[in-house]
């Protein structure tokens, strides 16, 4: 199974979890039908003409009725957004098999589920709505709502007992290790340029290579760049995991964001960024610390508020070896490798688990704030939202790219407070793409269908999709399809003993062929073959066994002939004295230790009979067969075969 | 035959110059690049002449890897590759790719600033030397060339130790340098796969039973400054700047802790500060524990111990002081002990080896009466310690080759066709027979490719040759020839239970692919004629029925 994400643009469907009771919020109205029924008000509430479902946010998960999980044997995740709905597969499913991912994955992959685990439990909530789920009712409900996929499926969030238990199944894998899966296939990990310990995996045979191209970048951010030498000679490459924004250009969408901060702040109002507390964060920190004396900034506070902002800040330190070489070489210096380090010690950056406690205390205006979640469903952000909405000298400043920011702000409505939308996903882009399949050239490349059409809101933009030869084949939630290769060959080891035994002859210039009879031996998905085991010499001393008995207990395949004979070596072949000795007890022929003296040769339409007289027997001689006919005489019989033999070549 | 020879080119009987060359495959690679800190001449390197009198060193060996930081395992690599002169890449980890410059340069300083040695390579050969370091990262399968492949395990001796695997084909040496297999303080036990090497080269092992004993020692030391700082005495430790520093401070640190002890630990500014922040940075390099803990608490932000000021030395009452260099033949750790040897109440502990001419190697010998730069005598009083926490090596002498041949298996890609259809067959019921495969192998350039005899027949445009044989049984038996068939036919029913016998509606009986059809004799009618026809793949059993039916056919049981 490749990655193991959750959609959570569902919880868009949700209120805000307020961190403090908000009386704007519980006040909203009860949502009714068109015909004044209002038997779902306890579950729908209205807040400027869109609908929210109040209870629990619930997140829709993968597809886990197509497949029986517990068959899945093996998961490769590409990055930590990659692998959150992780506790509910490994948990839930019957699944035992192993999860493979790099040790930067897994820690902050744990961070953010951690985070999401902590922004949830710590604001209880006891209505847990369901009616509006039902089939016949979701009908009825306006959008987005009413087109809400697979609501029956979502589920709510998990525990850190689950989360705990789901990461104790990952195995730690290192860039470029190669991992033998039950000796059939081996897979790898590649960096691919887009966060700290993100991958590309190879899954290959010896003979064909699928590569798994997913959430990849080529600009220079901090984590190591994308490995690109090595997706090279793919059978197939399954890309996806491409920038959300193809139109927006990350280095521009930052240049912005700094702008937007310092305006606000010079005017005395506070920023709000809602984000992930790992990731896009390092590199905006870093802007930041580079722009913040040039703007006049110096004496803004800068808040990171997460339950795992020490964490998240800490950990981008260690993992020198996932960074970017310029990072990698101020660690040799030694000096941490991200800037904030130094933010935090000339406490320009201060960061809290909470609002709750010392930041409370240590709380300044104008200020700006670094939290969670993005979505604004959850996490200290849904309070920022509340205080600072209702003043337009405030901005809220959208940078991850996973919500849209309509949708997320959808509930705060009436706002004042300013909103800037300035996403930045260095993911690959449709020019990016074309770049990347041109330099790496897989025969067949599958995505998912989205990139294979310009998107819905701008048609026209047929620059906004994948376009490489031949066609790209796509697949969607829920479709089978079967990639187009062949597997013709497998690797099997020839035991030396058996190769120092084989007898090459040249059969074409360049090309050598040898006949191989071996014993195969297949264990673990590994075949040897060993040299075949002596022929165990019949005991004739031994009781006369039934005749059934006596056909050999291993066949010895015969191999197949190839070539013609030439007639009149043949017949030489056969007047030849030494071409048929007898033992001369054996034979009633006494005659044929001199050769046959009666051969008589005739011609035919498509060959040759060659007859001998005495013993009464006829060969017939073709370009492509040869036909032997004689009475009973085994002897006789196996001498004309060696010397048919002698002129075929034998495979 | 293929072999793998192993030549140490380095390593003599006891501690320093690490550098075995190992050939495989037809691959040669130079493992570690040590010096030796007891000589001062030819001998404090290893001896490269071995390869250098057959052509350049860039030219024989395809790669270099080194294990670790340590001296004796990297010391000679900026002499080997900018003065004997060596190109190719220089594989080891990335802790020690940042650590092993500075200690190369405070070597470096050592033997030519302070000890005027000349003919030493330069800071600028350092800088050029490193610049040919490939770093590895832990698990990650290099691969060398085509055919060459070299995969980094986990050793645990010191920060950012490897174990590597040299893998040509199906060949493969793993070397382990030094590896520590038990977890200690600040490092996790070494690891690696089950790998299944042909030749495992492994060099001084600190195995389990030696840690036992450095447990005793680790006591002893702790026992040791104890019971000086207690009795109101100064603690002087030479160290170097890496290594063994981070483990004493990590054992003090603890120990301090759970003492409760007051009295200040120091260490000395510049390097061993910096090294710290080595162990912060390359934080997952360290043992499970550090690794789980270091966000609340890292392990290499000491509490107890602070950086040193050289007014220090001069405060009343008892304290603890890391200082470089480890030899006492120079800088702060020099000046410190001046200052400290006249008064019996203090101690220099030295944790490591010291060259001959050090004043570490003057007292450590039992001198008390040192003649220190302008006549003046220094009087040692203060205790004087020795601990080693190293364990010494065997080897086999430098030069001598060691030769061990090996057998490798050949792998050729089999087609999928010829390998179910063999397997399928491998599923009958007696799987204890041995099951034969037979094909043909193709082999063009270096691709060797088994197929089935009829596939290799097709793809190089040969027709098959049919050969067959028709053999005459002469059979006494009056009856009709249809008769004649049906007795034939139910007496091999009978007798052929494991074949496909079937009795045809032309009259003729076939046993698998064989055709045995009754003809009238042309002269005797008392005879008839049995023409049994095979094919040359199915001779064993044509030839077998032949003989079969010769013996006659049971008399019909009328």
């Amino acid at each position: 199974m490749l990655d193991c994400g959750l959609d959570m643009t569902s919880t868009l469907n949700f209120l805000p979890l307020p961190l403090v009771q908000s009386p704007r919020l519980s006040n909203l109205p009860g949502w009714s039908l068109k015909d004044g029924n209002a038997f779902l008000d306890k579950e729908l509430k209205e807040c400027s003409g869109h609908v929210f479902v109040d209870s629990v946010p619930e997140f829709c998960l993968p597809e886990t009725e197509l497949i029986d999980l517990s068959t899945v044997d093996v998961i490769l995740i590409s990055n930590y957004h990659c692998m959150m709905a992780l506790p509910y597969i490994t948990e839930h499913t019957g699944f035992t098999g192993t999860v493979y991912a790099t040790e930067p994955t897994v820690q902050i992959g744990r961070l953010l589920m951690e985070e999401l685990v902590n922004f949830i439990e710590r604001v209880p909530k006891a209505q847990s709505a369901s009616l509006w789920k039902n089939k016949d009712i979701q009908r009825l409900l306006p959008s987005p709502l009413k087109d809400a996929v697979e609501v029956s499926t979502w589920r709510r969030c998990y525990t850190m007992q689950e989360v705990n238990s789901a990461l104790s199944k990952i195995q730690l894998v290192g860039y470029s290790q190669k991992i033998e899966l039950f000796g059939a296939v081996q897979v790898t990990p590649l960096s691919s340029g887009y966060a700290l310990g993100s991958s590309n995996w190879i899954i290959q045979s010896h003979y064909e290579k699928v590569s798994y191209v997913s959430g990849s970048s080529l600009l220079t951010t901090h984590p190591q760049p994308m490995d690109q030498a090595s997706l090279k000679n793919s059978d197939v490459l399954v890309l996806t995991g491409l920038t959300q924004i193809p139109t927006a250009n990350p280095d521009g969408m930052v240049g912005e964001f700094c702008s937007n901060l310092a305006l606000t702040v010079r005017n005395g109002g506070n920023v709000l960024v809602p984000c992930y507390p790992s990731g896009v964060i390092y590199d905006l920190l870093e802007c930041l610390y580079q722009y913040i004396d040039s703007a006049g900034l110096s004496n803004i506070p800068f808040y990171f508020i997460s339950p795992v902002a020490n964490s998240s800040l800490e950990f981008s330190q260690i993992f020198a070896e996932w960074l970017c070489h310029n990072k990698q070489t101020k660690v040799y210096l030694p000096e941490p490798p991200f800037p904030h380090a130094e933010l935090i010690q000339t406490n320009k950056l201060k960061h809290y688990p909470s609002l709750h406690g010392d930041f409370s205390s240590d709380f300044r205006q104008p200020c700006v704030v670094f939290t969670g979640h993005p979505s604004l469903r959850f996490g200290d952000v849904v309070h920022f939202m509340e205080l600072w909405g209702k003043s337009s000298l405030n901005t809220v400043i959208f940078t991850e790219p996973d919500f849209s920011y309509l949708e997320a702000l959808a509930p705060y409505q009436p706002l004042a407070m300013k909103c800037i939308y300035c996403p930045i996903d260095t993911r690959l882009n449709f020019i990016q793409v074309s770049k990347l399949l041109k330099e790496v050239q897989p025969l067949h490349v599958v995505c998912p269908e989205q990139y294979t059409q310009p998107p819905p809101a701008q048609s026209h933009r047929m620059d906004l999709m994948i376009d490489c030869q031949p066609p790209a084949m796509s697949y969607r939630r829920a479709e089978v399809l079967a990639l187009p290769f062949k597997r013709r060959y497998e690797k099997i080891e020839i035991m030396p003993e058996l190769a120092d035994s084989l007898v090459p002859m040249e059969i074409k210039p360049g090309i050598s062929l040898a006949t191989v009879s071996a014993v195969l031996h297949t264990k673990d998905n590994k075949h040897v073959l060993q040299p075949p085991p002596r022929p165990t010499q019949p005991t004739g001393g031994k009781k006369r066994k039934r005749a059934s008995d006596d056909i050999p207990d291993c066949k010895v395949l015969k191999p197949l002939l190839s070539g013609s004979i030439p007639v009149e070596q043949f017949v030489q072949a056969l007047e030849k004295v030494s071409a048929f000795k007898y033992p001369s007890s054996s034979s009633l022929f006494s005659l044929e230790q001199h050769g046959f003296s009666d051969i008589k040769v005739e011609d035919t339409a498509k060959g040759h009979i060659v007859l001998l007289q005495e013993a009464e027997t006829l060969i017939q001689i073709e370009e492509d067969s040869t036909h032997i006919i004689c009475d009973n005489d085994e002897m006789l019989r196996v001498r004309l075969r060696d010397l048919v033999l002698k002129f075929l070549q034998k495979f | 035959m293929p072999e793998i020879r192993v030549t140490p080119l380095g390593a003599g009987q006891d501690v320093g110059r690490s550098c075995i060359l190992v050939s495989i495959g037809g691959k040669n690679v130079m493992l570690d690049c040590g010096m030796h800190m007891g000589f001062n001449d030819d001998r404090r390197f290893p001896d490269f002449s071995y390869i250098t009198r057959n052509g350049r060193l860039t030219d024989f060996l395809d790669c270099v890897i080194i294990s670790h930081f340590h001296l004796d395992h990297c010391g000679a690599l900026p002499y080997f590759s900018e003065m004997v002169g060596y190109d190719g890449p220089i594989y080891m980890t990335h802790p020690t790719q940042a650590i092993c410059p500075i200690l190369l340069e405070d070597y470096r300083k050592i033997a030519v600033d302070k000890k005027g040695e000349a003919n030493f390579f330069t800071s600028q050969m350092i800088k050029d030397c490193m610049k040919k370091v490939v770093a590895v990262h832990l698990h990650q399968t290099v691969q060398v060339d085509d055919e060459l492949e070299i995969k980094a395990y986990y050793a645990g001796h010191v920060l950012g130790a490897a174990m590597f695997q040299i893998k040509v084909g199906s060949e493969s040496v793993v070397y382990t340098g030094d590896y520590n297999m038990t977890p200690d303080r600040h490092l996790g036990a070494a690891w690696i796969d089950k790998c299944r090497p042909n030749l495992l080269i492994t060099e001084s092992t600190y195995a389990t039973t030696i840690r036992d004993s450095k447990r005793c020692r680790e006591r002893d030391f702790l026992k040791k400054v104890h019971e000086a700082v207690e009795r109101g005495g100064k603690v002087l430790i030479p160290v170097f700047a890496l290594g063994r520093a981070q483990e004493l401070c990590i054992l003090l640190e603890t120990f301090w802790e759970r003492m409760n002890l007051k009295a200040p630990i120091y260490f000395s500014t510049g390097l061993t500060e910096k090294a710290n922040h080595y162990y912060k940075l390359f934080i997952t390099w360290t043992n499970q524990k550090i690794r789980k803990t270091f966000v609340q608490r890292n392990m290499f932000e000491f509490k107890h111990i602070k950086a040193f000021d050289r007014a220090f030395a001069d405060n009343p009452g008892p304290m603890v002081v890391f200082a470089t260099p480890g030899m006492l033949h120079a800088g702060q750790s020099l000046q410190i002990f001046r200052k400290w040897a006249g008064n019996e109440k203090n101690m220099v502990i030295m944790p490591g080896y010291c060259v001959q001419g050090t004043v570490g190697h003057k007292i450590l010998s039992g001198q008390r009466k040192l003649e220190m730069e302008g006549r003046q005598v220094l009087e040692v009083k203060m205790q004087v310690e020795y601990m080693s926490f190293r364990v010494s090596c065997y080897m086999p002498a430098n030069g001598e080759t060691v030769t061990l041949p090996t057998s490798p298996s050949i792998p050729v890609g089999i087609s999928l066709g010829l390998l179910k259809r063999e397997m399928a067959q491998g599923l009958l019921p007696d799987a204890k027979k041995p099951r034969l495969l037979h094909g043909t192998l193709i082999m063009k350039d270096s691709n060797f490719r088994l197929v089935s005899s009829e596939q290799a027949l097709k793809e190089l445009g040969l027709a098959e040759h049919q050969l067959r044989f028709t053999c005459r049984v002469h059979l006494h038996d009056p009856r009709k020839e249809q008769e004649t068939a049906v007795r034939v036919y139910s007496h091999l029913k009978s007798v052929l239970k494991e074949h496909c016998v079937q009795h045809l509606p032309d009259g003729s009986v076939t046993v698998e692919s064989i055709l045995i059809q009754a003809a009238a004799h042309s002269e005797d009618p008392g005879t008839k004629v049995l023409l049994v026809s095979w094919t040359y793949q199915d001779e064993e059993l044509g030839s077998h029925l032949t003989s079969l039916l010769k013996k006659g056919l049971p008399q019909a049981a009328s």
